[in-house]
């Protein structure tokens, strides 16, 4: 035993050189992996952008590289939010389309000549590489580098992050969790050296979070966190001074260059905890100068008197501040975030979107498995040690729990530090379990006696951490808990790649689904509706959909949209609610003062894809309702008995919605009289369909998911075609060119727009 | 803290005020009277005198004696700084004061101007909290040198900002 020991184990000095190395091929590995691991969906289907906002990235992206740097800066994009448009470089967050243009800049440098939308699709795995090796340089400084590889390798693979980060997700997340661990691998060196210099590092750090995700709110409250809670634990030092005063001096100014943030950073309330620490940390600093300047007595006397001041003086401050309105309060997505019943109650648009929902407990298992239950023991290690970095993996720990509960998409803020943790865990269960000698019994003996001397010598902090290590020393027990272990990992890496694989790798622009006989078969009705709105209508056509779509029309069909994912204007959302939940004769006013070329709806009734509009209606409803509270109902969508019904039992409002009537219209003559079937919803259908008065169907994909229609014009003599069918009776229904004149005083009756 | 403690009173160890008790605060009271005196009211020596029978001093009086002390130990260079800082709180007062009256109207400016006051202020804070001997225990890795080029790199990207940020 001690022969293979001494081969295998040499004097650590003498190794160091080969650790190195093997650190750094580990290391490569990790990322290797974590790349590969995200590759499935380029595999499956094909170098294609996700989603929803990817497109959007994805389109700026190609503005960018096309139009040059100051151009995008001053992009006024006229083919959104017709007909406001968007002031879309003020707008956005410009880190993640800068970063790939520079890649592809700097590929074409080296001969290098690569498509955009290569680059774009493959950005997210390759930064996932890197937010291995961030967060092996943060868990390093944590424990130690056995501990560090352990998370990266966790981080490289686990599922949480995976989610916003398979090929093809070009989304701001993708380089945003690199920024972030790398940010707090800075913010951790700094407090740990005192030094400015790496405090600056963190702040350009920042300022690179800023320029590249809204998520960078999370590192401006938490580092204020920290420094706060290590004052009240009485760990101020000249170390925290410096790091906390250079980052924040340096990191304000840097955010505040970001169009998007603007003077945020000095006018709302969420970034007022950082400078609300700012200022205390610059009093603690003075008080602690005096300290060393007065004897203690004098010194509590000169306390009380600064401390009565300052409080009459910050406390008047910030009543003047808030009565004058110079701090903005609170917006509706932090209220959100401590009142989970808030958005759905005062902001429908923010709890529509899925990933605002708050989270199911299991998906904490599906998206992180075991490392969810070595997280509680990692934090407690920290507690054991409690230096100042390990108060902020708890500060953090307990942060990131709290809100990835409160909303599904804040899993990604908990994956980092649950892989640190259980990072912790499992490499101190392993340099315990995997020391090959077994403690001496006379050792144990006298390791017990110096246990009882320190035990009573013991003036402060936690008794655990006081006991002498002595070591396991049975065989059994030490192979028993390595293997479970190892299975465990072993489990964890299975389940890491199947989640991978079946639950984040579908595009969702491409849909997949198993034949009878198990081939696969793909449906492409997106990209079908999509390339025949690009080749069938004019360049400035507007297309009308719910805002879902409005970036996939945008990158895909280059076409204008109303609204889009981008919800920034919520009364421009809540007029195309209305639209799709008015009646055909409210509706076509509306269409026509947008100037609306086609309106384009998503139906999954023929397929059983669940995600369609007649599924998203009702918060079509209720932001409408949001706004027009006297014309739209909620209730009025449900049947007497309070269902949400589609079927003959629908209510007349129902029926009459223009998405009730776009989404079914024709549909039942696919079926024998009587059988025609939702299979999303699995009701009956009435056998006779919807009539549409005021637009042609004008396409519908394949598998009936995309139905485009034509929003018809006025006839020769100006009537609505409302007006037309409702005077012949229903004779020649539809039919252009009828006699009446138009009842004129309609068009002027409503008020639509803002 | 209490490492700490230990570690200023070491550096201290030369000064005799911490381990005389009472006698000495008005003695060094005494010393910077001519400057508090002008500053600060009359009235505040007889409080002083009639304070420290209960074994308190007012406020007015121990910030005084900080002064004075202030005076005699701090190191030439080290003083420098403090007017350096002194100055740059002077001009970010000012730039407040004239923002309060005249208005913010290109607030990018002021807040250019004013955040660059601020962050000199604390750089040269950091660099005078590195650089004091007393801290040494806990700026290992922090030569003064070393203390000095976070100080050139931190200002460097700070006015780098700041002359983006005033266009």
């Amino acid at each position: 035993m001690s022969t293979v020991k001494s081969i295998l184990f040499k004097d650590p000095a003498s190794t160091e050189s080969a650790r190195t190395i093997l650190r750094v091929v580990i290391l490569l590995t990790i990322a290797a992996a974590a790349v590969a691991s995200r590759l499935f969906s380029v595999i499956r289907f094909e170098s294609i952008i996700h989603e929803f906002d990817p497109w959007f990235n994805f389109r700026a992206s190609k503005y960018l590289v096309k139009n040059g740097f100051f151009d995008f800066w001053n992009w006024f994009d006229d083919r959104t939010w017709y007909p406001l448009g968007r002031v879309t470089g003020g707008t956005l967050y410009p880190g993640l389309m800068v970063t790939s243009g520079a890649i592809w800049h700097a590929l074409r440098m080296i001969s290098l000549p690569v498509d955009i939308r290569n680059i774009c699709v493959l950005l997210a795995p390759g930064f996932s590489g890197l937010t291995a090796f961030a967060t092996y340089l943060f868990t390093k400084e944590m424990k130690d580098s056995g501990a560090g590889l352990l998370a990266a390798a966790f981080m490289g693979i686990a599922p949480g992050y995976i989610s916003r980060s398979v090929a093809g997700s070009y989304d701001n997340e993708a380089i945003a969790i690199f920024l972030l661990m790398f940010t707090f691998y800075l913010w951790i060196k700094a407090a740990k050296l005192g030094s400015a210099m790496w405090g600056g590092l963190c702040a350009l750090f920042y300022f690179y979070m800023v320029s590249a995700w809204g998520g960078y709110v999370f590192i401006t409250n938490l580092i204020p966190l920290h420094v706060f809670v290590l004052i009240l634990m009485g760990r101020y030092s000249g170390r925290i001074y410096v790091a906390y005063s250079s980052w924040y001096a340096l990191g304000t100014l840097a955010s505040m260059q970001v169009p998007f943030v603007g003077f945020l950073p000095v006018r709302t309330s969420e970034h007022m905890a950082a400078l609300g620490i700012f200022g205390l940390i610059q009093l603690v600093a003075f008080v602690d100068f005096l300290r060393g300047q007065v004897p203690s007595k004098q010194f509590n006397t000169l306390l009380r008197a600064l401390v009565i001041l300052i409080t009459v003086v910050a406390f008047t401050g910030l009543v003047t501040l808030t009565v004058t309105g110079v701090i903005a309060p609170w917006s509706g997505r932090f209220y959100s975030l401590w009142d989970t019943g808030y958005a759905k109650i005062h902001i429908p648009i923010i709890a529509s979107v899925s990933e605002h929902q708050p989270t199911a407990w299991p998906s904490f298992f599906f998206d992180l498995n075991f490392l969810i239950w070595l997280f509680p023991a990692g934090v407690y290690l920290c507690f054991r040690q409690l230096r100042d970095e390990h108060v902020f993996i708890i500060v953090y720990s307990v942060m990131a729990s709290y809100f990835a509960g409160v909303m599904v998409r804040l899993m990604l803020t908990l994956t980092p530090i649950v892989c640190v943790a259980a990072a912790i865990a499992v490499s101190s269960i392993f340099d315990t379990y995997l020391e090959i000698d077994s403690p001496e019994e006379q050792e144990e003996d006298d390791s017990k006696k110096s246990k009882k001397e320190k035990v009573k010598d013991t003036t402060g902090g936690f008794l655990s951490s006081k006991a002498p290590f002595i070591g396991i020393y049975s065989v059994s027990s030490k192979v028993a808990v390595v293997a479970a272990f190892s299975v465990y990992l072993i489990l964890f890496v299975l389940h890491c790649t199947w989640v991978t694989s079946n639950a984040y790798s579908s595009p969702s622009v491409v849909l997949a689904s198993r034949m009878p006989d198990g081939s696969q078969h793909i449906i492409d009705d997106f990209r079908e509706a999509y390339y025949w709105l690009r080749k069938n209508t004019p360049y400035d056509a507007k297309i009308m959909s719910w805002w879902d779509y409005g970036y996939q029309i945008g990158g895909m069909a280059d076409r204008t949209t109303l609204v889009d994912n981008n919800t920034w204007n919520n009364t421009h959302i809540a007029t195309v609610g209305k639209a799709m939940a008015s009646s055909e004769e409210v509706s076509y006013d509306i269409l026509r003062k947008h100037e609306v070329d086609y309106v384009l709806v998503i139906f999954g009734g023929l397929l059983g894809y669940s995600g369609d509009d007649i599924n998203k209606f009702l918060w079509m409803v209720r932001i409408a309702e949001g706004v027009w509270p006297a014309e739209v109902q909620e209730r009025k969508f449900f049947t007497s008995r309070g269902e949400y019904k589609i079927d003959a039992e629908a209510t007349d409002t129902m029926k009459n919605s223009l998405m009730y009537k776009m989404s079914y219209y024709k549909y039942p003559s696919l079926f024998p009289p009587g059988q025609a079937q939702d299979r999303v919803r699995g009701a009956r259908l009435p056998s006779e369909g919807p009539v549409l008065h005021t637009l042609d169907e004008a396409f519908t994909s394949e598998n009936w998911i995309v139905r485009i229609y034509k929003v018809k014009d006025l006839d020769e003599f100006g009537r609505d075609h409302f007006a037309v069918s409702a005077f012949e009776g229903g004779k020649k229904k539809g039919k252009k060119g009828g006699l009446a004149g138009r009842a004129g005083g309609k068009r002027g009756r409503r008020v639509v727009r803002i | 803290m209490a490492r700490k403690n230990a570690g200023n009173a070491a550096a201290r160890g030369t000064t005799p005020e911490p381990s005389a008790v009472r006698p000495t605060t008005p003695n060094t009271s005494v010393e910077p009277a001519p400057k508090a005196a002008t500053t600060t009211t009359t009235s505040s020596s007889p409080s002083t005198s009639t304070v420290t029978l209960s074994a308190n001093s007012s406020p007015l009086a121990v910030a005084g004696a900080i002064w004075g002390k202030y005076q005699k130990d701090t190191p030439q260079r080290t003083k420098l700084i403090d007017v350096f800082m002194g100055f740059l709180v002077v001009v970010g007062a000012v730039q407040f004061v004239y923002c309060v009256l005249a208005g913010n109207y290109p607030f990018n400016a002021f807040l250019a101007g004013f955040a660059a006051t601020v962050g000199q202020f604390v750089l040269t804070a950091s660099l005078r909290i590195q650089t004091n001997p007393a801290n040494k225990t806990e700026f290992s890795s922090v030569s003064p040198e070393r203390a000095f080029a976070d100080f050139v790199f931190g200002s460097l990207t700070l006015h780098f900002f700041c002359v983006n940020f005033i266009n």
